[in-house]
């Protein structure tokens, strides 16, 4: 356990002493819900459409995939014409692209930030390492497959896929979520313990809540 | 660069020697002489930067190689110092007092291979891995494919395709 994450004692800058336990006090104990559509079919369709016209990336590069990411945002490629921007924050973003291969310390923070993710969400893996381990097959430090861990909405294959691959990528995820396929958040919350499970597997020092909230 | 060599071979137990090139050198000395000659090195001979220390391990030997190679900025030369230290019971002096940045490599070396260094700060801190349990995955007797195939859930439908075995299956198909 970090020395940060323990319960201690602070005093606040008016001079009175109070008690804090970071796991408890920081993060919500809920766990996630299932979130059904809640209106008819019609009205569903134009939320699914409106957020396929929505995609916030989470700037978050957790492999070299993360280069290919880079030519999108420039006028080249420009993916901000389909609506697709980078956000800096999991607070913002609602696409998170694992961008290359995962080894199981950065998986730790990727799992932070994609609960911190609001709903309704979107996985993408980039490469071959988040589908079957790509050329970090036999590594002792990079998860193979991502769909263990985290609810994929979609891979694009590729040891690196181009940028044209990823704007294919974005235009297949916008027909799943207008489908009202994109259901990821969801299917995590249903399958919770499960996921939890196999990611506790590899993450030996588990020092955070189990709901990062 | 061979003087340096001869120099050195008067003043300290030298076991073996190689001029690699003009401009580069292996010392190996026993583990008890590296601090005394980095510290020649580093005051007398103007070798005052340390590139790197690594280690490599000679499982066969039961032993660890330490390198450390210092490089003389003026003269733009390189020297490497080589001891080799027991695998059973890896321990070495540190360097940190001489090199700060040595107290990172210093923690590498324990993390990846397990080589304890007493006195040096922040050794036991996890420095690129977290949460470890195995031995340390450096050491030649780490299995790391067979660690993956126990932590990671493996996805069916990978074959390998071997261009040399393709092409002799291909062009020699009574040979293959």
């Amino acid at each position: 356990m970090k020395q940060e994450l323990e319960k201690r004692l602070v005093k606040g800058p008016d001079g009175v002493e109070f008690e804090v336990e970071p796991l408890r006090d920081y993060y919500c104990e809920a766990r996630p819900s299932v979130h059904a559509p809640a209106y008819g079919k019609i009205i569903e369709d134009l939320f699914n459409w409106a957020r396929a016209e929505s995609l916030w990336i989470l700037g978050f590069g957790t492999g070299c995939g993360a280069i290919e990411m880079r030519p999108l945002m420039t006028p080249r490629f420009d993916a901000y014409r389909y609506g697709v921007q980078w956000r800096p924050t999991p607070r913002q973003s609602n696409l998170f692209i694992i961008s290359g291969y995962l080894s199981v310390k950065t998986l730790k923070r990727v799992i932070r930030s994609y609960e911190q993710m609001q709903n309704p969400k979107y996985v993408v893996g980039l490469g071959s390492c988040t589908i079957n381990g790509g050329m970090y097959w036999d590594s002792y430090n990079t998860i193979k497959r991502l769909d263990d861990y985290l609810p994929v909405d979609l891979y694009i294959a590729g040891c690196m896929p181009r940028p044209e691959a990823l704007l294919a990528g974005f235009l297949e995820l916008k027909k799943l979520i207008r489908a009202g396929k994109g259901e990821g958040a969801n299917k995590y919350a249903q399958n919770f313990d499960w996921y939890k499970a196999n990611q506790k597997k590899v993450i030996h020092d588990w020092d955070m809540p189990d709901y990062n909230w | 660069m061979r003087q340096l060599l001869d120099r050195l071979s008067h003043l300290f137990p030298i076991l073996d020697a190689h001029e690699q090139r003009d401009d580069l050198s292996f010392i190996t000395v026993s583990p008890g002489h590296v601090r005394a000659l980095l510290h020649h090195l580093r005051e007398h001979e103007g070798c005052n930067h340390l590139v790197l220390l690594t280690a490599v391990d000679w499982l066969e030997d039961g032993q660890f190689q330490l390198t450390y190679l210092l490089h003389d900025r003026p003269r733009a030369r390189d020297i490497g110092l080589r001891c080799f230290i027991d695998r059973g019971h890896a321990t070495m002096e540190s360097i940190h007092d001489m090199w700060p940045a040595a107290a990172t490599y210093q923690r590498e070396l324990k993390e990846m291979f397990g080589i304890d260094f007493p006195g040096s700060p922040r050794l036991n801190e996890p420095f690129i891995l977290e949460g470890w349990v195995e031995i340390p995955p450096y050491r030649r007797d780490f299995d790391t494919k067979a660690f993956s195939e126990r932590t990671f859930n493996h996805r069916p439908g990978r074959i390998t395709h071997d261009p040399a075995l393709h092409m002799k299956q291909k062009l020699y198909p009574d040979e293959a």
